[in-house]
Protein backbone atom coordinates (compact mmCIF):
# COMPACT_ATOMS: atom_id res chain seq x y z
CA UNK A 1 0.00 0.00 0.00
CA UNK A 2 1.60 3.21 -1.72
CA UNK A 3 -1.27 5.33 -0.53
CA UNK A 4 -2.49 7.04 2.36
CA UNK A 5 -6.03 5.48 3.36
CA UNK A 6 -6.90 9.28 4.55
CA UNK A 7 -6.13 10.95 1.35
CA UNK A 8 -8.54 8.28 -0.30
CA UNK A 9 -10.80 8.77 2.28
CA UNK A 10 -11.07 12.93 1.74
CA UNK A 11 -10.57 13.19 -1.83
CA UNK A 12 -13.48 10.37 -2.44
CA UNK A 13 -15.64 12.82 0.74
CA UNK A 14 -14.93 15.87 -1.16
CA UNK A 15 -16.44 14.69 -4.63
CA UNK A 16 -19.17 13.16 -3.01
CA UNK A 17 -20.09 16.40 -0.69
CA UNK A 18 -19.53 18.92 -3.75
CA UNK A 19 -22.31 16.97 -6.07
CA UNK A 20 -24.53 16.91 -3.42
CA UNK A 21 -23.96 20.53 -2.29
CA UNK A 22 -22.99 22.75 -5.57
CA UNK A 23 -25.97 22.18 -7.44
CA UNK A 24 -28.34 22.97 -4.47
CA UNK A 25 -26.31 26.16 -3.57
CA UNK A 26 -25.52 27.20 -7.40
CA UNK A 27 -29.18 27.16 -8.35
CA UNK A 28 -30.83 29.60 -6.54
CA UNK A 29 -33.96 30.49 -9.37
CA UNK A 30 -36.94 28.84 -10.17
CA UNK A 31 -36.03 26.82 -13.23
CA UNK A 32 -38.86 27.90 -15.84
CA UNK A 33 -38.46 25.57 -18.87
CA UNK A 34 -41.09 22.94 -18.81
CA UNK A 35 -38.96 20.25 -20.73
CA UNK A 36 -36.23 20.81 -17.39
CA UNK A 37 -38.97 20.97 -14.66
CA UNK A 38 -40.64 17.73 -16.02
CA UNK A 39 -37.30 15.96 -16.63
CA UNK A 40 -36.73 17.07 -13.00
CA UNK A 41 -40.36 15.69 -11.97
CA UNK A 42 -39.79 12.13 -13.29
CA UNK A 43 -36.28 11.94 -12.64
CA UNK A 44 -36.99 10.44 -8.56
CA UNK A 45 -38.97 7.93 -9.60
CA UNK A 46 -36.96 6.46 -12.44
CA UNK A 47 -33.73 6.21 -10.61
CA UNK A 48 -35.48 4.67 -7.75
CA UNK A 49 -37.32 2.22 -9.73
CA UNK A 50 -33.96 1.45 -11.91
CA UNK A 51 -32.29 0.89 -8.56
CA UNK A 52 -34.44 -1.40 -7.18
CA UNK A 53 -35.14 -3.82 -9.94
CA UNK A 54 -33.17 -6.19 -10.95
CA UNK A 55 -30.89 -5.42 -7.78
CA UNK A 56 -33.21 -6.71 -5.07
CA UNK A 57 -33.20 -10.10 -6.83
CA UNK A 58 -29.13 -10.12 -6.17
CA UNK A 59 -29.53 -8.95 -2.92
CA UNK A 60 -30.30 -12.10 -1.24
CA UNK A 61 -29.07 -15.04 -0.69
CA UNK A 62 -31.32 -16.74 -3.07
CA UNK A 63 -33.27 -14.96 -6.23
CA UNK A 64 -36.60 -16.95 -5.49
CA UNK A 65 -36.25 -14.94 -1.96
CA UNK A 66 -35.52 -11.57 -3.45
CA UNK A 67 -38.22 -11.90 -6.14
CA UNK A 68 -40.63 -12.67 -3.58
CA UNK A 69 -39.73 -9.99 -1.75
CA UNK A 70 -40.31 -7.36 -4.89
CA UNK A 71 -43.72 -8.48 -5.35
CA UNK A 72 -44.74 -8.58 -1.98
CA UNK A 73 -43.22 -5.06 -1.34
CA UNK A 74 -45.00 -3.66 -4.20
CA UNK A 75 -48.38 -4.99 -3.40
CA UNK A 76 -48.44 -3.64 0.20
CA UNK A 77 -46.99 -0.20 -1.46
CA UNK A 78 -50.04 -0.26 -3.98
CA UNK A 79 -52.23 -0.83 -1.33
CA UNK A 80 -51.07 2.20 0.96
CA UNK A 81 -48.85 0.51 3.32
CA UNK A 82 -45.93 3.17 5.26
CA UNK A 83 -42.52 2.68 4.42
CA UNK A 84 -41.39 0.66 7.93
CA UNK A 85 -44.03 -1.94 7.15
CA UNK A 86 -43.51 -2.51 3.27
CA UNK A 87 -40.14 -2.93 4.30
CA UNK A 88 -40.47 -5.16 7.20
CA UNK A 89 -42.41 -7.34 4.91
CA UNK A 90 -39.68 -7.57 2.47
CA UNK A 91 -37.26 -8.55 4.96
CA UNK A 92 -39.72 -10.63 6.89
CA UNK A 93 -41.08 -12.77 3.26
CA UNK A 94 -37.15 -13.15 2.31
CA UNK A 95 -36.24 -14.57 6.02
CA UNK A 96 -39.21 -17.06 5.93
CA UNK A 97 -38.46 -18.18 2.14
CA UNK A 98 -35.13 -18.65 2.84
CA UNK A 99 -35.89 -21.44 5.50
CA UNK A 100 -37.14 -23.46 3.03
CA UNK A 101 -34.76 -23.30 0.13
CA UNK B 1 -39.47 27.41 16.65
CA UNK B 2 -42.68 27.46 14.84
CA UNK B 3 -45.19 24.91 15.57
CA UNK B 4 -45.17 24.07 11.97
CA UNK B 5 -41.46 23.39 11.65
CA UNK B 6 -42.01 21.44 14.98
CA UNK B 7 -44.04 19.45 13.62
CA UNK B 8 -42.55 18.70 10.45
CA UNK B 9 -38.98 17.67 12.91
CA UNK B 10 -41.34 15.20 14.15
CA UNK B 11 -42.28 14.02 10.81
CA UNK B 12 -38.75 13.72 10.23
CA UNK B 13 -37.86 11.94 13.02
CA UNK B 14 -40.47 9.28 12.24
CA UNK B 15 -40.34 9.00 9.19
CA UNK B 16 -36.15 8.90 9.14
CA UNK B 17 -35.91 6.10 11.63
CA UNK B 18 -36.59 2.60 9.64
CA UNK B 19 -34.19 4.53 7.22
CA UNK B 20 -31.60 4.59 10.04
CA UNK B 21 -32.31 0.63 10.75
CA UNK B 22 -31.46 -0.04 6.81
CA UNK B 23 -28.93 2.41 7.06
CA UNK B 24 -26.93 0.48 9.65
CA UNK B 25 -27.77 -2.73 7.78
CA UNK B 26 -26.01 -0.90 4.85
CA UNK B 27 -23.08 0.47 6.83
CA UNK B 28 -22.50 -2.82 8.37
CA UNK B 29 -22.49 -4.74 4.77
CA UNK B 30 -20.00 -1.52 3.57
CA UNK B 31 -18.07 -1.67 6.84
CA UNK B 32 -16.97 -5.44 5.93
CA UNK B 33 -15.73 -4.37 2.65
CA UNK B 34 -14.01 -1.49 4.08
CA UNK B 35 -12.43 -4.22 6.64
CA UNK B 36 -11.32 -6.20 4.05
CA UNK B 37 -9.76 -3.13 2.33
CA UNK B 38 -7.89 -2.15 5.21
CA UNK B 39 -9.74 0.78 6.54
CA UNK B 40 -9.69 1.34 10.66
CA UNK B 41 -13.22 1.69 12.32
CA UNK B 42 -12.78 4.88 12.60
CA UNK B 43 -11.72 5.70 9.36
CA UNK B 44 -14.83 3.88 8.26
CA UNK B 45 -16.65 5.94 10.15
CA UNK B 46 -15.57 8.84 8.89
CA UNK B 47 -16.30 7.94 5.02
CA UNK B 48 -19.72 6.93 5.93
CA UNK B 49 -20.85 10.20 7.90
CA UNK B 50 -18.88 12.49 4.66
CA UNK B 51 -20.44 10.29 2.45
CA UNK B 52 -23.79 8.56 3.10
CA UNK B 53 -23.63 7.17 -0.24
CA UNK B 54 -23.63 3.46 -0.74
CA UNK B 55 -22.36 2.81 -4.63
CA UNK B 56 -19.95 5.98 -3.71
CA UNK B 57 -18.46 4.22 -0.93
CA UNK B 58 -18.03 0.78 -2.34
CA UNK B 59 -16.32 2.39 -5.51
CA UNK B 60 -13.91 4.04 -3.31
CA UNK B 61 -13.00 1.11 -1.54
CA UNK B 62 -12.50 -0.53 -4.72
CA UNK B 63 -10.38 1.85 -5.64
CA UNK B 64 -8.40 1.80 -2.49
CA UNK B 65 -8.50 -2.13 -2.30
CA UNK B 66 -6.26 -1.89 -5.89
CA UNK B 67 -3.78 0.81 -4.23
CA UNK B 68 -5.08 3.04 -7.47
CA UNK B 69 -3.79 6.54 -8.13
CA UNK B 70 -5.92 9.47 -6.17
CA UNK B 71 -7.04 10.35 -9.21
CA UNK B 72 -8.59 7.51 -10.03
CA UNK B 73 -11.06 7.49 -6.53
CA UNK B 74 -11.88 11.25 -7.89
CA UNK B 75 -13.55 9.84 -10.78
CA UNK B 76 -15.19 6.82 -9.48
CA UNK B 77 -16.84 8.69 -7.05
CA UNK B 78 -17.96 11.46 -9.25
CA UNK B 79 -19.51 8.68 -11.56
CA UNK B 80 -20.83 6.26 -8.80
CA UNK B 81 -22.37 9.41 -7.26
CA UNK B 82 -23.75 11.36 -10.93
CA UNK B 83 -27.09 10.80 -9.57
CA UNK B 84 -26.99 12.82 -6.72
CA UNK B 85 -26.34 16.10 -9.15
CA UNK B 86 -29.51 15.27 -10.64
CA UNK B 87 -31.35 14.89 -6.78
CA UNK B 88 -29.83 18.38 -5.39
CA UNK B 89 -31.33 20.08 -8.50
CA UNK B 90 -34.44 19.07 -7.94
CA UNK B 91 -34.47 20.31 -4.02
CA UNK B 92 -33.04 23.19 -5.09
CA UNK B 93 -36.17 23.88 -6.79
CA UNK B 94 -38.31 23.00 -3.55
CA UNK B 95 -36.87 25.75 -1.50
CA UNK B 96 -38.82 28.76 -0.86
CA UNK B 97 -37.37 32.39 -2.02
CA UNK B 98 -37.69 33.05 1.74
CA UNK B 99 -35.79 29.82 2.82
CA UNK B 100 -32.28 31.36 4.53
CA UNK B 101 -29.45 30.02 2.53
CA UNK B 102 -27.32 28.16 4.73
CA UNK B 103 -30.57 25.39 4.85
CA UNK B 104 -29.54 24.47 1.17
CA UNK B 105 -25.48 23.64 2.15
CA UNK B 106 -26.76 21.37 5.28
CA UNK B 107 -29.62 19.64 3.52
CA UNK B 108 -27.26 18.79 0.31
CA UNK B 109 -24.95 17.73 2.91
CA UNK B 110 -27.76 14.66 3.49
CA UNK B 111 -28.87 14.09 0.21
CA UNK B 112 -29.50 10.29 -0.15
CA UNK B 113 -31.57 8.10 -2.44
CA UNK B 114 -34.08 7.32 0.74
CA UNK B 115 -33.66 11.20 2.43
CA UNK B 116 -34.17 12.48 -0.92
CA UNK B 117 -37.56 9.68 -1.33
CA UNK B 118 -39.16 10.76 1.56
CA UNK B 119 -38.57 14.69 0.73
CA UNK B 120 -40.57 14.51 -2.40
CA UNK B 121 -43.17 11.96 -1.07
CA UNK B 122 -43.94 13.85 1.96
CA UNK B 123 -44.91 16.71 -1.10
CA UNK B 124 -45.93 20.53 -0.66
CA UNK B 125 -44.33 22.85 -3.24
CA UNK B 126 -41.65 24.02 -0.92
CA UNK B 127 -39.86 21.55 1.62
CA UNK B 128 -39.56 22.04 4.80
CA UNK B 129 -36.04 22.14 6.40
CA UNK B 130 -36.57 21.07 9.55
CA UNK B 131 -38.48 18.10 8.37
CA UNK B 132 -34.80 16.93 6.41
CA UNK B 133 -32.98 18.01 9.54
CA UNK B 134 -35.42 15.52 12.07
CA UNK B 135 -35.13 12.28 9.06
CA UNK B 136 -31.26 12.92 9.66
CA UNK B 137 -31.30 13.07 13.15
CA UNK B 138 -32.74 9.27 12.88
CA UNK B 139 -31.29 8.40 9.73
CA UNK B 140 -27.91 8.84 9.35
CA UNK B 141 -26.07 8.04 12.29
CA UNK B 142 -27.21 4.76 11.63
CA UNK B 143 -25.03 4.52 8.35
CA UNK B 144 -21.59 5.67 10.22
CA UNK B 145 -22.21 3.59 13.28
CA UNK B 146 -23.27 0.50 10.86
CA UNK B 147 -20.10 0.90 8.88
CA UNK B 148 -17.78 1.20 12.05
CA UNK B 149 -19.76 -1.74 13.74
CA UNK B 150 -19.23 -3.90 10.41
CA UNK B 151 -15.55 -3.40 10.90
CA UNK B 152 -15.21 -4.02 14.29
CA UNK B 153 -17.50 -7.45 14.02
CA UNK B 154 -17.80 -9.56 11.11
CA UNK B 155 -19.62 -12.37 12.61
CA UNK B 156 -22.45 -10.17 14.26
CA UNK B 157 -25.22 -11.14 12.32
CA UNK B 158 -25.77 -14.45 10.94
CA UNK B 159 -25.92 -15.27 6.99
CA UNK B 160 -29.90 -15.58 7.12
CA UNK B 161 -30.32 -12.48 8.80
CA UNK B 162 -28.14 -10.09 6.26
CA UNK B 163 -29.96 -11.69 3.61
CA UNK B 164 -33.47 -10.65 5.38
CA UNK B 165 -32.24 -7.37 6.19
CA UNK B 166 -30.78 -6.58 2.59
CA UNK B 167 -34.09 -5.85 1.36
CA UNK B 168 -35.04 -3.52 3.24
CA UNK B 169 -33.87 -0.58 1.41
CA UNK B 170 -35.63 -1.36 -1.50
CA UNK B 171 -38.87 -2.03 0.44
CA UNK B 172 -38.74 1.37 0.94
CA UNK B 173 -38.00 2.32 -2.20
CA UNK B 174 -41.26 0.39 -3.25
CA UNK B 175 -43.06 2.22 -0.25
CA UNK B 176 -42.09 5.69 -2.34
CA UNK B 177 -42.58 4.93 -6.29
CA UNK B 178 -45.63 2.51 -6.27
CA UNK B 179 -48.13 4.62 -4.25
CA UNK B 180 -48.03 7.61 -6.86
CA UNK B 181 -46.98 5.05 -9.99
CA UNK B 182 -50.94 3.81 -8.99
CA UNK B 183 -52.24 7.18 -8.93
CA UNK B 184 -50.50 8.90 -12.04
CA UNK B 185 -50.28 6.64 -15.24
CA UNK B 186 -47.32 8.22 -16.53
CA UNK B 187 -45.07 7.88 -13.59
CA UNK B 188 -46.89 4.31 -13.71
CA UNK B 189 -45.56 3.85 -16.89
CA UNK B 190 -42.26 5.21 -16.62
CA UNK B 191 -41.62 2.84 -13.60
CA UNK B 192 -42.59 0.20 -15.35
CA UNK B 193 -40.24 0.96 -18.16
CA UNK B 194 -37.58 1.68 -15.67
CA UNK B 195 -38.02 -1.99 -14.32
CA UNK B 196 -37.68 -3.54 -17.58
CA UNK B 197 -34.97 -1.33 -19.63
CA UNK B 198 -32.66 -1.85 -16.25
CA UNK B 199 -33.44 -5.94 -16.68
CA UNK B 200 -32.45 -5.24 -20.17
CA UNK B 201 -29.84 -3.11 -19.93
CA UNK B 202 -28.29 -5.30 -16.94
CA UNK B 203 -28.64 -8.64 -19.18
CA UNK B 204 -26.48 -7.32 -22.29
CA UNK B 205 -24.43 -5.21 -20.91
CA UNK B 206 -23.07 -6.44 -17.64
CA UNK B 207 -19.96 -4.78 -17.98
CA UNK B 208 -21.72 -1.00 -17.02
CA UNK B 209 -21.51 -0.75 -13.04
CA UNK B 210 -25.14 -0.62 -11.41
CA UNK B 211 -23.90 3.23 -10.70
CA UNK B 212 -23.37 4.23 -13.99
CA UNK B 213 -26.48 2.24 -15.77
CA UNK B 214 -28.83 4.13 -13.09
CA UNK B 215 -27.40 7.40 -14.65
CA UNK B 216 -28.04 6.60 -18.33
CA UNK B 217 -31.23 4.95 -17.80
CA UNK B 218 -32.40 8.18 -15.62
CA UNK B 219 -31.38 10.52 -18.43
CA UNK B 220 -33.01 8.33 -21.13
CA UNK B 221 -36.25 7.52 -19.63
CA UNK B 222 -36.75 10.73 -17.42
CA UNK B 223 -35.93 12.72 -20.84
CA UNK B 224 -38.26 10.64 -22.60
CA UNK B 225 -40.95 11.11 -20.16
CA UNK B 226 -40.20 15.11 -19.77
CA UNK B 227 -40.35 15.04 -24.09
CA UNK B 228 -43.85 13.31 -24.28
CA UNK B 229 -45.26 14.48 -21.05
CA UNK B 230 -44.58 17.89 -20.36
CA UNK B 231 -46.39 18.17 -16.49
CA UNK B 232 -48.99 21.21 -16.83
CA UNK B 233 -48.51 23.95 -14.58
CA UNK B 234 -49.19 23.41 -11.14
CA UNK B 235 -49.00 19.65 -11.13
CA UNK B 236 -45.92 19.78 -9.36
CA UNK B 237 -47.76 21.32 -6.50
CA UNK B 238 -50.40 19.18 -6.05
CA UNK B 239 -49.53 15.45 -7.60
CA UNK B 240 -48.36 13.98 -3.89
Amino acid sequence: MTHDINIYILVASAVTLAIKILPLTLIRGEIKNVTVRSFLHYVPYVTLAVMTFPAIVHATQSPISGGLALVAGMAAAWFGASLFKVALLCCSVVFVTELFI
Amino acid sequence: MTLENRQALMDGIRDGTPIGLGYFVVGFSLGIVAKYVGLSPLQGFVISLLNNASAGEYAAFVVIGSDAPYLEIALMTLVANARYVLMSTVLSQKFSPDTPFYHRIFIGFAVTDELFGITIARGGRWLNPFYNYGAMLTALPGWSLGTACGIVAWYFFSEAAVSALSVALYGMFLAVIIPPARKDKIIGGAVVVSFLMSFLAESFFPEVSAGNRTIILTLIIAGAAAVLYPIKEGDNDTRH
